[in-house]
């Protein structure tokens, strides 16, 4: 108990593990964790943003109901265990986009129950929350989700713009009038593959820009 | 020339350490290549040393696609003048009309190409990479010319940038680079790179005479049956709608030819190719299944981009199978993916460009597993003696 109060809330060990995920140890652009989400929900930006606050939900709770229970769960059924907790936050969260936010909700139908088998979440719960104490958890899981959350939606915002003209459903293009020079939207950002592409060219841009994420063979 | 060559020596100081120009040095470096062969002598060792470097090649395969060029200027202005009702064109006049169309498109390939490979060779330090000479001829003779020419230019920036320089520039590209740019526009622009209006200039914007069709004979095949199609002889001459390039069998048989004088295409993809082709073709006529496959087997080597892709696109040095056996199986399997993605596909009425960019994928695997076998059988030859 003295140990914990001794260390500030918010120390320099504490804030790294809110910041990496953020850059240098991205879940998506540097683990390559999580992308099946990545590339089916970033159609759209409001869907996107929807599932970056639903992952960060589940991740943050269950990465501290996990660290708590951490002594207390036996090794060989841990990963049940795990699943129980994050199916139980999945199927809440699922409950209230459903009584809330029902259009979002049908927009991202079977990928909202599929969180629970988002690698990202089951990657922390064994990685960290197993032998890290409750705070430091919830920071480790607010900041990977928030890693995870930013590519989704920046991957969004160039899939939405260039693929149907327009930012969270605001017509921006058809705003601007360059329909009428002749523009068109282009329909394979919509589509699977440019959402690889979008990440592809993210995670080249990332490491042009820190040679350290470079492997060396 | 003299006068040029003395005025390239004379400001070749500028480019070499230490010049004014000294970041340029690769821009250089590119066109005095390109002039004139390179006066640079070995050091050390014996080297055998010929003429027919990249460049050359690249220059052959050029000069390989001027039939299919010329008639495809040829083939636009006589495709406007059937669907426009306009009898009183005389040849040049139809010749002229399709070339001055189809010049801003090559112009706006090679503009936007050469200048990405021109950044791409300066941030790097590399010299700068012929290959595009030959990619940037052959993309506006594989799009409908009545697509816009800012979409030729979005789509050639994605097949130099995605498709080989993120590999590591030519040579290293998976893809070939034309197909990559088609590929991006036909499932980008579906509007302008499919349907029955964008193979005849002018027809999109409407005012074509009445009940006329500007449908390529694969479409037709499938939309008003094989009966409706035109004749074989048409086809092979190359009088029908379709992408610039595509339409003659006879112009790209003389580019065919040329390539293998030269030793520049492979014949064996060429040949294994039609034979893949022909093969189930064939087949399926014999077993049937749809309507589709019905269609005479010789008619699938000269209608579509068939010919064109087999000649021009399958035998890319780079991106096809490097090994002789893997050769003739990368293009048997490609000629057999075509007439399957025709024929059984109902999205797609021409299958050559995605039969090729799915064997350009697999072709390493094919050399793979060539190699393999070779060293095995050179392994128990070596037992058995």
């Amino acid at each position: 108990m003295e140990n914990i109060e001794k260390e500030p809330l918010l120390s320099a060990k504490n804030i790294k593990l809110l910041k990496n995920p953020l850059g240098q140890d991205n879940p998506i652009t540097v683990q390559v964790l999580g992308i099946c989400s990545a590339l089916a929900v970033t159609v759209k930006m409001k869907p996107a943003i929807v599932m970056a606050v639903s992952v960060m939900v589940v991740l943050a709770v269950s990465n501290v109901v996990i660290a708590a229970l951490r002594k207390s769960i036996p090794g060989r059924i841990r990963i049940i265990v795990q699943l129980v907790v994050i199916a139980t936050l999945v199927i809440l969260v699922d409950q209230f986009l459903k009584a809330f936010a029902f259009d979002v909700s049908k927009q991202l139908s079977v990928f909202v129950g599929l969180i629970i088998t988002n690698c990202i979440i089951m990657g922390r719960l064994e990685a960290f929350a197993m032998a890290n104490k409750p705070w430091p958890s919830f920071l480790d899981g607010l900041g990977n989700a928030w890693g995870y959350g930013w590519i989704l939606i920046a991957v969004s915002f160039f899939r939405e713009f260039l693929g149907t003209g327009s930012i969270m459903g605001y017509p921006v293009m058809e705003k601007l009038g360059v329909y009428n020079f002749g523009y068109e939207d282009n329909g394979m950002m919509i589509l699977p593959p440019m959402a690889l592409i979008t990440v592809g060219i993210i995670i080249w841009v990332q490491r042009a820009r820190n040679k350290s994420l470079i492997e060396t063979k | 020339m003299n006068f040029l060559l003395k005025k390239m020596k004379q400001i070749e100081p500028l480019f070499k350490k230490g010049g004014r120009f000294e970041k340029l040095h690769s821009v250089y470096d590119g066109f005095a290549t390109f002039l004139f062969v390179p006066d640079t002598v070995t050091s050390r060792g014996s080297h055998i040393r010929d003429h027919m470097d990249m460049k050359r090649t690249m220059t052959v395969v050029l000069i390989a696609l001027m039939p299919a060029l010329l008639f495809g200027c040829y083939n636009i202005g006589l495709q406007h003048t059937r669907a426009f009702g306009l009898n009183d064109w005389t040849l040049m006049h139809m010749f002229w009309f399709g070339f001055l169309k189809l010049l801003p498109m090559i112009i706006v390939s090679y503009v936007v190409g050469l200048g990405i490979e021109f950044v791409a060779a300066q941030i790097r330090g590399h010299e700068i990479n012929e290959g595009y000479l030959v990619t940037g001829m052959l993309i506006p003779l594989i799009m409908p010319i009545d697509v816009p020419l800012w979409m030729v230019a979005v789509s050639v920036a994605f097949a130099v940038i995605i498709g080989k320089e993120i590999f590591g520039g030519t040579g290293m590209n998976i893809l070939n680079p034309a197909l990559t740019a088609r590929a991006f526009l036909f499932f980008s622009y579906p509007g302008w790179m499919t349907g029955d209006a964008v193979w005849i200039e002018g027809l999109v914007k409407g005012g074509g005479l009445d009940g006329f069709s500007g449908a390529t004979p694969l479409a037709v095949a499938k939309l008003e049956g094989i009966a409706n199609m035109p004749s074989a002889m048409d086809m092979f001459i190359g009088t029908i709608p379709g992408s610039v390039g595509e339409t003659s069998t006879v112009a790209i048989l003389i580019g065919a030819l040329i390539l293998i004088l030269t030793g520049v295409g492979s014949w064996r993809i060429m040949l294994s190719m039609t034979l893949g082709a022909l093969g189930i073709g064939l087949l399926l006529n014999a077993t049937g299944g749809n309507d589709y496959t019905q269609i005479p087997a010789y008619y699938h080597l000269i209608m579509g981009g068939f010919a064109f892709g087999t000649v021009f696109m399958a035998t890319d040095p780079v991106t096809a199978a490097q090994t002789n056996t893997g050769k003739y199986i990368y293009g048997a399997l490609t000629g057999v993916l075509v007439v399957v993605i025709r024929v059984f596909n109902p999205a797609y009425p021409e299958g050559t460009m995605l039969a090729i960019l799915l064997m350009n994928v697999m072709a390493p695997l094919i050399d793979h597993y060539v190699v393999n076998a070779n060293i095995r059988r050179r392994i128990k030859r070596i037992r058995t003696a």
